[in-house]
């Protein structure tokens, strides 16, 4: 449990995919300028990461691993994400249009984004066992719908302002606001290791 | 469109990172060293070219409807191509690439360049195509590898160039890399009086798969936005 609990907080807060690891940045700049859009986003990745470390895991351990094709990783990964997210995305729609309308609509963009095929890979990396790895996924998807949150919040503050210099309005100050939002974020390296050592 | 400027295109005046802004992630995330933004770079290159020459050929053959997922299978095949020669000609480099050597599958420089270029080009265009394109990522990325190393290590290509000046170690990690390429993006809308760079923030029109996702998710979004 206690084990649990550490991966969850680190992948959250100290390893924060987005902040610390530089995974998802694409969605992380561009699906931020909205709050409403932001959740949602989150809402979407953080589902499709449990959802594809569910299928992957297995996949790597009874079928690469154990026929030893283990080259075949990122090929399999990918192709079995991508299903699944289309897969994910007719169900919704048939069945459950209302969560269709506020999550599916991110779903395509999924696909391609780099924090889930990376949670799945890290999660085999480590050497991670089935129930730690969902929950290193669910953490990651948290952790990412944290960050989206917040920085949806900083850019309507960032909107308002208008005292930017020229050469910095539009993306160079979003990527200057990432920065410090990153910075705030080291502040928790070694929360994990103080609270459960 | 002549052969020479297919190359310089990507080089400078669609440079994929600089102007572009694509594939944000291995750029902000490997280039803690000169050797390391090249390293990627050049193998980012590698995996475009064959991508291209490859999709290039089979751009009759590939059915319209499930070319991402075609494309997508053609990029991974050489990602997992680089990877096994790195493990076995440089360890040392995969190692500190890491996760990000079979994260180039998921690179949007790569998926874009196919769609938009690949597909509809003959296959010498596309190969020079490819060429131009992964030599505008690597030379950004070497440019903001260089940066993070002066500043945050002290050394250009694992040369000490201060002496006992103790380095900026932030700019090693994450909010420097952040700060770095905000600064290198200012300083080109800065000497360029704003025109080189189109795209005036982050959004969906920038995204590599806007053609192909599907059209009514990407004006939805841009009209809560």
């Amino acid at each position: 449990m206690k084990e649990i609990i550490v991966i969850i907080m680190s992948v959250i807060l100290v390893d924060n995919f987005v902040l610390s690891q530089f995974l998802g940045i694409c969605p992380f700049l561009g699906v931020s300028k909205k709050m409403d859009s932001a959740t949602g986003m989150g809402f979407a990745v953080t589902f499709v990461m449990v959802l594809a470390t569910a299928a992957t895991w297995p996949i790597q351990k009874f079928l690469l691993d154990a026929y030893g094709i283990g080259y075949l990783q990122t090929v399999v990964f990918i192709l079995v994400i991508a299903s699944l997210v289309q897969l994910v995305e007719m169900t919704l729609k048939k069945y459950m249009p209302p969560l269709y309308k506020s999550l599916g609509v991110f779903l395509p963009l999924i696909t391609t984004n780099c924090a889930v095929l990376g949670v799945t890979i890290t999660n085999i990396d480590d050497g991670l066992t089935y129930v730690q790895s969902l929950f290193n996924a669910l953490g990651a998807g948290i952790g990412f719908l944290l960050a989206m949150v917040l920085f949806a919040g900083l850019r309507g503050k960032l909107e308002d302002c208008k005292m930017v210099p020229v050469a910095f309005q539009g993306i160079p100050i979003t990527l200057v606001t990432a920065s410090i939002l990153s910075l705030s974020f080291m502040g928790f390296s070694g929360v994990v290791e103080g609270l459960f050592a | 469109m002549n052969k020479l400027s297919i190359v310089t295109k990507g080089f400078i005046k669609e440079n994929p990172v600089l102007v572009q802004l694509l594939g944000c992630c291995p750029t902000l995330a490997v280039t803690t060293s000169a050797t390391n933004g090249l390293g990627m770079g050049v193998s980012t290159m590698a995996v475009l070219i064959c991508a291209n020459i490859v999709i290039s050929i089979l751009k009759r053959v590939i059915p319209d409807k499930v070319r991402i997922p075609c494309y997508i299978v053609v990029i991974a095949g050489f990602v997992t191509i680089v990877q096994l020669m790195l493990k076995a000609y440089l360890p040392a480099l995969d190692k500190s690439l890491g996760l990000f050597i079979p994260l180039i599958v998921v690179n949007c420089i790569i998926l874009g360049r196919a769609e938009m270029f690949a597909s509809k080009n003959s296959i010498v265009d596309s190969a020079l195509d490819g060429i131009g394109m992964g030599l505008g990522f690597t030379v950004a990325l070497g440019i903001m590898g260089l940066i993070r190393e002066i500043l945050g290590n002290g050394t250009a290509f694992g040369v000490a160039l201060f002496g006992s000046v103790p380095p900026m170690g932030i700019f090693m990690l994450a909010p420097g890399g952040f700060f770095v390429f905000a600064i290198l993006i200012a300083t080109i809308n800065f000497a360029s009086k704003g025109k080189a760079i189109k795209k005036k923030s982050f959004g969906c029109e920038g995204c590599a798969m806007a053609g192909s996702c599907n059209s009514s998710t990407c004006s939805e979004k841009e009209a809560s936005a």
